[in-house]
């Protein structure tokens, strides 16, 4: 374990959240089972109140998990002097099996809980609570999730050991040793773009078709959701380097720095909401014929759709951007 | 979604004009706030601006030391040795160095002497760093005396300070010419400190050190790097320390604000009732809880960072730089270059700002689901 204010502010956060996810998620399972709006009961009032309480707590939690997602990364980057043959985060997160499993979790709870966000707001419009079952019982399927987050991060400190120098010897840490990778395989570039291209390209039409007519929401929810991990692979294989300047850095995390304006933030930021907006208008078709919902759904659905394509086109803008005016080519 | 930034305004509007009427309860907790987040970020500016300081100072140390290692300790290193580690690839330069420690019984301080290679000095005369010069009241000119390693004193003339911008490096230190530094210390000719290295290519720096061992098992190669990550470790643990220690601090400033936000009073009680009376929902008045939170941990944040830069760059720390400095009686006096990132103030934030949202979820909530019919009443 290393001693560091970054790593000590992510354990204090992450055990934070775990207990009170956790805590949500009794109350939740008894809203699971108790609950019946036909009743005038206390406990059915005490429920109606708790789903205030629940709603709030995960609010917080989508905006803690964003910025710590961001700090996670941060922190584990200004690790990387600590380890031998570590270059930048992707070093960092190598120094054990726990790395990359902690931030991959982290991403799948961000989307989880922002669509279980956007279900909660979709149901307190409606005045009966018309999807409260499905939607407690997501909160009980995420929580093992964020459990799981919070347990692999704590791991994944704890085992961390520096190659600081000792009274014996110093430099005598190979890096091959541990399997450090200073860089991120990555796919072929050229199949990459195509599919970017394809991908984006088709996601931005079935979206305006949806915004504009109602109709393919469930076809663009899917790729929104195969969108999201194109980008993703996009950016390790080639709009990093030509954000870089430099045809074999791959790294995902640098354009996080300084050095590169925090390109990276806006970037993220971008993909992260359009990637959650998107498919939350898939998971909310299924509920759109509640009786209670028929009014003011669509419209939500319209504006989630815009948000996500407006999502979707600043980040395309900031990719292409480096592509088309730098004087970097790959080919 | 103009009527809906309408509300929020008005929500916000409501919720400072409430905070203002009790201005006793807030100031209670925005002191301790503030307080809080300045030493904690007096805690990480400092040891950040130190790290940073110490790895712009080791840019140009020498990419490998050899150092001599006799019965597990560090010992004088045969110059000789020097040869045999100029016939490694990639080896581009070799050269020894003699310095060495010198304890001053009558300050009770220690003094870095070195014999650098090429020093313009007079016989008889050396170079002063200016924390001594300070300390002993000697300037240029001045003769100042020594006792040697065979218990005899001798006398030097100062024939310069050494300049003020060094400070962090040149404090403590003695310039000296070699010969006169081998009479005065009792280090034999053959014999020096240290061996510094010139290694090209920074890929080779590994492969180098383990060869120097391999033909010289005596030796310990230390590598620039390794002295940054050791600095880089060391400096990140005693600011983790610190906190770990503060976290005391912080877990009562938790239980305070959770009793605060608890603690509802008669009127506020009364002031919510009425609020949920005249048509506001619960929902409302959790926005107007997020709103109150919001404000006093912006508020104290801002003030407690801003507070914390100045200790920090202003006045160096004086609160508590002995502990994070490390043990010395000669401090270099010097003033830290701010260096500040986003990251650093997301820690903060996180070792702040989410235990105090945290705690006050629950009460928040339990404010916004008072009965307004009960509370009238009572």
């Amino acid at each position: 374990m290393i001693l560091n204010p970054g790593i000590l502010a992510l354990l204090i956060s992450s055990l934070l959240i775990g207990f009170m996810v956790l805590y949500s998620a009794v109350h939740g399972a008894q809203i699971l089972r108790r609950w019946d709006i036909t009743s005038g009961s206390e406990l059915q009032l005490a429920l109606e109140r708790k789903t205030y309480l629940i709603s709030t707590i995960l609010s917080y939690f989508l905006g803690i998990q964003l910025v710590s997602l961001f700090l996670f990364i941060f922190t584990v980057d200004s690790l990387s002097p600590l380890f031998v043959g570590a270059m930048c985060a992707v070093g960092s997160l190598t120094v054990n099996g726990y790395g990359y499993p902690t931030l991959l979790l982290k991403l799948v709870n961000f989307i989880l809980a922002g669509l279980w966000l956007i279900i909660n707001h979709a149901d307190n419009a409606g005045y009966d609570y018309p999807i409260i079952r499905k939607k407690y019982l997501l909160l009980i399927l995420l929580t093992p999730l964020i459990l799981a987050e919070s347990a692999l991060e704590i791991i994944y400190f704890l085992q961390m050991k520096p190659d600081i120098i000792t009274s014996c010897c110093g430099s005598l840490f190979s890096p091959a040793s541990r399997g450090i990778a200073s860089e991120i395989a990555a796919v072929p570039v050229l199949p990459m773009k195509i599919a970017f291209a394809v991908t984006m390209g088709l996601t931005l039409i079935t979206g305006t078709i949806f915004f504009l007519k109602q109709r393919l929401g469930g076809l663009f929810a899917l790729l929104t959701g195969g969108n999201s991990i194109v980008s993703l692979l996009s950016m390790v294989s080639f709009i990093c380097l030509y954000i870089y300047e430099m045809p074999s850095h791959h790294c995902p995390f640098c354009i996080l720095q300084k050095e590169y304006g925090y390109i990276g933030y806006p970037l993220y930021a971008a993909l992260l909401l359009g990637s959650v907006t998107g498919m939350g208008v898939g998971v909310l078709i299924p509920f759109r014929n509640k009786p209670s919902l028929l009014l003011t759904l669509p419209g939500f659905q319209r504006r989630l759709a815009l948000t996500s394509l407006i999502s979707w086109i600043i980040f395309t803008i900031l990719a292409l951007r480096p592509i088309l005016f730098s004087s970097f080519r790959l080919e | 979604m103009p009527h809906t930034l309408e509300k929020q305004r008005h929500i916000l509007d409501f919720t400072l004009a409430s905070l203002l009427r009790r201005k006793g309860k807030n100031g209670a907790l925005f002191t301790v706030y503030t307080l809080i987040v300045f030493i904690l970020a007096s805690v990480m500016f400092f040891t950040y601006a130190l790290k940073e300081e110490a790895s712009l100072v080791l840019k140009g140390a020498p990419e490998i030391i050899v150092q001599r290692t006799l019965q597990g300790r560090y010992a004088p290193i045969p110059v000789e040795y020097g040869v045999k580690i100029r016939g490694i690839r990639g080896v581009m330069g070799v050269r020894p160095r003699v310095w060495g420690y010198y304890y001053d019984p009558v300050f009770l301080a220690n003094y870095t002497i070195m014999a650098p290679e090429g020093v313009n000095l007079p016989p008889g005369s050396i170079a002063l760093g200016s924390g001594i010069s300070r300390m002993r009241r000697a300037y240029q000119g001045d003769t100042i005396s020594f006792t040697g390693a065979d218990g005899k004193a001798r006398n030097f003339t100062i024939a310069r300070i050494l300049p003020e911008e060094s400070q962090l490096l040149s404090a403590d230190l003695i310039l000296m010419a070699e010969g006169e530094y081998r009479e005065f210390s009792g280090l034999p000719p053959g014999l020096a400190s240290d061996l510094t290295l010139k290694v090209k290519n920074p890929k080779e720096l590994a492969t180098v050190a383990e060869k120097i061992v391999k033909i010289l098992p005596d030796s310990r190669p230390i590598i620039r790097n390794e002295i940054l990550r050791t600095y880089d470790a060391l400096f990140s643990w005693r600011g983790g320390l610190l906190i770990i220690i503060m976290s005391a601090a912080l877990l009562a400033f938790v239980i305070f604000a959770w009793d605060k936000a608890s603690g509802l009073s008669a009127e506020e009680k009364k002031e919510i009732g009425i609020l949920k009376a005249v048509g506001w929902e619960s929902s409302d008045i959790l926005f107007m809880k997020f709103w109150e939170g919001l404000v006093i941990s912006l508020t104290s944040f801002l003030a407690g960072t801003i507070l914390a830069y100045f200790h920090v760059f202003l006045t160096s720390a004086s609160l508590f730089a002995p502990v994070l400095k490390g043990w010395s009686v000669l401090y270099p006096q010097f003033q830290l270059t701010p260096f500040i990132n986003p990251g650093q103030i997301a820690t903060l934030f996180f070792l702040t700002v989410v235990p105090y949202t945290v705690t006050t979820i629950i009460p928040s909530w339990r404010a916004a689901t008072i009965d307004p019919d009960s509370v009238l009443r009572s």
